[in-house]
């Protein structure tokens, strides 16, 4: 069996330009991991530039309100680009530097993680190069303006389901074609090893904060971590340091779209199988001749096909459980989450909002929730007004 | 012995090169497909590969994506193409090899794929999205059913092409640059260096493909090598007319083989 394996899933199912990439990637993450310089440079990095630790807030009118559970939100959506992306695209980054690659290409579906490699890139001095669905390209026209005014060039992608899967495509098309000099940062805890593994340990900061914060606070853990689950990289970070906390319930919100039981959704957990797609075998939402079904989400950046691996293996053995969650209960929630603590979430943040809307009323008011609140929604205020029929653009 | 093998060791015995050719199955429909097969053998074509149609080809150029969303379009599947090849078996004994992607294999269900590899005459299969690593996925499946599972090499492979070469059965795929499928006007490799680094580990005939687009690229490349591989510019023909492709396809196959000769 080749390398990184979670259970059966992961491996690097990638076409051989890009092998040595893909093992130079490997090595040079070994190499540096736990070399104490750059820990140290990531650190600093972490603190000074992207404003970490980042806050775990009590939130106690939800609290009150759900009648349940006693309420955290970490605070991800406070990290400098606002969301939880630029832990990640930081470390990847700097391990960039160190192999000597000047180009950085990256996918990208609500823009956050575009957004967070485009800031990176110009502090470091890279160029960048960022895939957008066409799709998204529209529904995220503010994400598109920051990543150009960071100095990426931002290229649509207009083939296939014109969103994140076909981003991610385009960049792996990219990488083949420019793999000597070219970095491809991957946004999530998919794709070939070593990326699954090592977006989560870059992303693995939130649950070790969450666990000293908490303990800080309340002196014990939570009973309960929810976070919204794409490819599923800020739910493995808020999840990992957990794992072997059998005590701790761990609950990824995926995107329901028009619900379940429709053909408009993108809940993989709920309806996917086992497949070998995008450098990885996980679970896919896929047609029994193995083509990958077009996926929907009201919420660009969970509006993708597939999960990543470790999810995979987390939700077969039952130690995470996955919550489809419709755009309408998404909406509601981040309606209500504005309303009630004045935190406006990102469409996909929202997702684990209303996890947790369903869940915490029916915890005991002794027990701790936390919701990983991935990002910032500033970028999803006018998808969400024409949702509820309004239109707030001037022209 | 295989298909593969026999041809191959023919042309060898004649001391000549090898002209393999692709299109996607289901481009226009099914039966163009199946037509195009044999007017491709007619006119000199080795060895066919016929591509499945994938939702999400990450190792392809435009021409062959665009191919590959038509013959979906068309309802193509591994069932119909299997029939195909049923039918072809009555008509030609000339090496037929699938390429496609992993993910339509494995959900397929590996072993129940090889065993009608076998059952309906397919004689290789050139996974692009399958590396050297992840062999283990096929290997057993293909072997019991004498299905070469052909090996790829690329520029960007240095160290790895000795094991990948040494290990490869039937022919190896050598990819002429970096990038995805398609027509090139120019190649950045160092032809003699890559060649030179195959040749001393490759036990099996060395192919060329990837951005070979007319008679005077497969003359050019050929020399290096044992054959060429030309997929997109066939495919090009094919989009542009479609069902009444066959002359048009037969002719530009012809132009290839006399090139190499």
């Amino acid at each position: 069996m080749s390398k990184g394996r979670f259970g059966i899933f992961g491996g690097q199912y990638v076409p051989e330009t890009v092998m040595n990439a893909v093992n130079e990637l490997d090595a040079a993450y070994e190499k540096y991991k736990d070399d104490p310089e750059f820990i140290e440079e990531l650190k600093t990095l972490y603190r000074d530039y992207a404003g970490r630790p980042s806050l775990l807030y009590y939130a106690e009118k939800m609290t009150k309100d759900l009648g349940g559970a006693k309420i955290y939100i970490k605070r991800e959506d406070l990290n400098h680009t606002g969301s939880h992306k630029i832990n990640n695209v930081l470390g990847q980054i700097l391990l960039a530097k160190r192999m000597g690659k000047t180009r950085i290409i990256a996918e990208t579906g609500a823009g956050q993680h575009g957004v967070a490699t485009a800031t990176a890139c110009a502090l470091f001095g890279l160029e960048c190069q960022i895939y957008m669905g066409a799709e998204d390209v529209e529904r995220q026209s503010l994400n598109v303006y920051r990543m150009e005014l960071l100095g990426a060039s931002v290229t649509s992608v207009s083939e296939g389901t014109s969103t994140l899967k076909d981003a991610i495509n385009a960049a792996m098309r990219d990488w083949a074609e420019n793999v000597n000099t070219t970095f491809y940062c991957i946004g999530s805890v998919m794709g070939p090893h070593p990326y699954p593994t090592m977006v989560r340990d870059f992303q693995k900061i939130i649950s070790e904060e969450i666990r000293a914060q908490i303990m800080e606070k309340e002196g014990r853990l939570p009973d309960c971590v929810c976070a919204c689950v794409g490819g599923g990289s800020n739910a493995m970070g808020a999840f990992y340091d957990f794992i072997k906390d059998e005590s701790v319930r761990l609950v990824g919100a995926e995107a329901a779209g028009l619900g379940v039981d429709t053909d408009k959704h993108a809940a993989t957990a709920a309806k996917g199988t086992t497949g070998i797609f995008h450098g990885m075998k996980s679970l896919f939402l896929q047609n029994e001749f193995g083509q990958i079904d077009p996926v929907y989400s009201i919420s660009a950046g969970l509006d993708y096909p597939g999960i990543g691996p470790e999810h995979a293996m987390l939700h077969k053995s039952g130690r995470a459980e996955y919550l489809p969650i419709t755009d309408e209960e998404a909406v509601c929630a981040f309606e209500y989450l504005s309303r009630t603590e004045g935190i406006i979430p990102a469409i996909e943040s929202a997702h684990a909002v209303a996890a947790a809307l369903k869940i915490a009323p029916k915890m005991s008011p002794d027990q701790i929730m936390v919701i990983n609140l991935s990002g910032r929604g500033d970028k999803d205020v006018y998808s969400i007004a024409r949702y509820r029929g309004k239109n707030i653009v001037n022209s | 012995m295989n298909r593969i093998d026999k041809a191959l060791s023919e042309l060898k015995n004649k001391n000549e090169k090898a002209l393999i050719t692709f299109i996607t199955a289901g481009d226009p429909d099914l039966e163009t497909t199946e037509k195009l097969v044999l007017e491709m053998f007619d006119s000199g074509a080795d060895i066919i590969e016929i591509g499945v149609p994938f939702s999400d080809p990450v190792a392809e150029g435009k021409v062959i994506q665009e191919a590959s969303l038509r013959s979906l379009a068309k309802g193509t599947n591994l069932n119909g193409i299997f029939e195909m090849v049923e039918r072809l078996r009555t008509k030609t004994d000339k090496p037929l090899i699938l390429m496609m992607y992993i993910n339509t294999i494995f959900r397929f269900g590996t072993e129940r794929f090889f065993g009608l590899c076998r059952e309906k005459g397919i004689d290789g299969v050139i996974v692009p999205d399958l590396p050297f690593e992840e062999k283990d996925e096929i290997r057993s499946y293909a072997e019991e059913n004498g299905i070469i599972p052909i090996s790829l090499v690329a520029p960007t492979s240095h160290q790895r092409i000795a094991s990948i070469a040494s290990d490869s059965k039937g022919f190896l795929y050598c990819v002429s640059s970096t990038g995805v499928t398609g027509t090139r006007s120019s190649f950045k490799t160092d032809f003699d260096e890559f060649f030179g680094e195959i040749k001393k580990s490759c036990k099996v005939p060395a192919m060329v493909g990837f951005g070979i687009s007319n008679p005077e690229q497969a003359k050019k490349m050929s020399a290096y090598c044992d054959g060429v591989i030309v997929g997109s510019a066939v495919v090009k023909i094919i989009a542009e007319y479609g069902k009444d492709s066959c002359g048009k396809v037969g002719e530009f196959v012809r132009s290839l083989k006399e090139a190499i000769l």
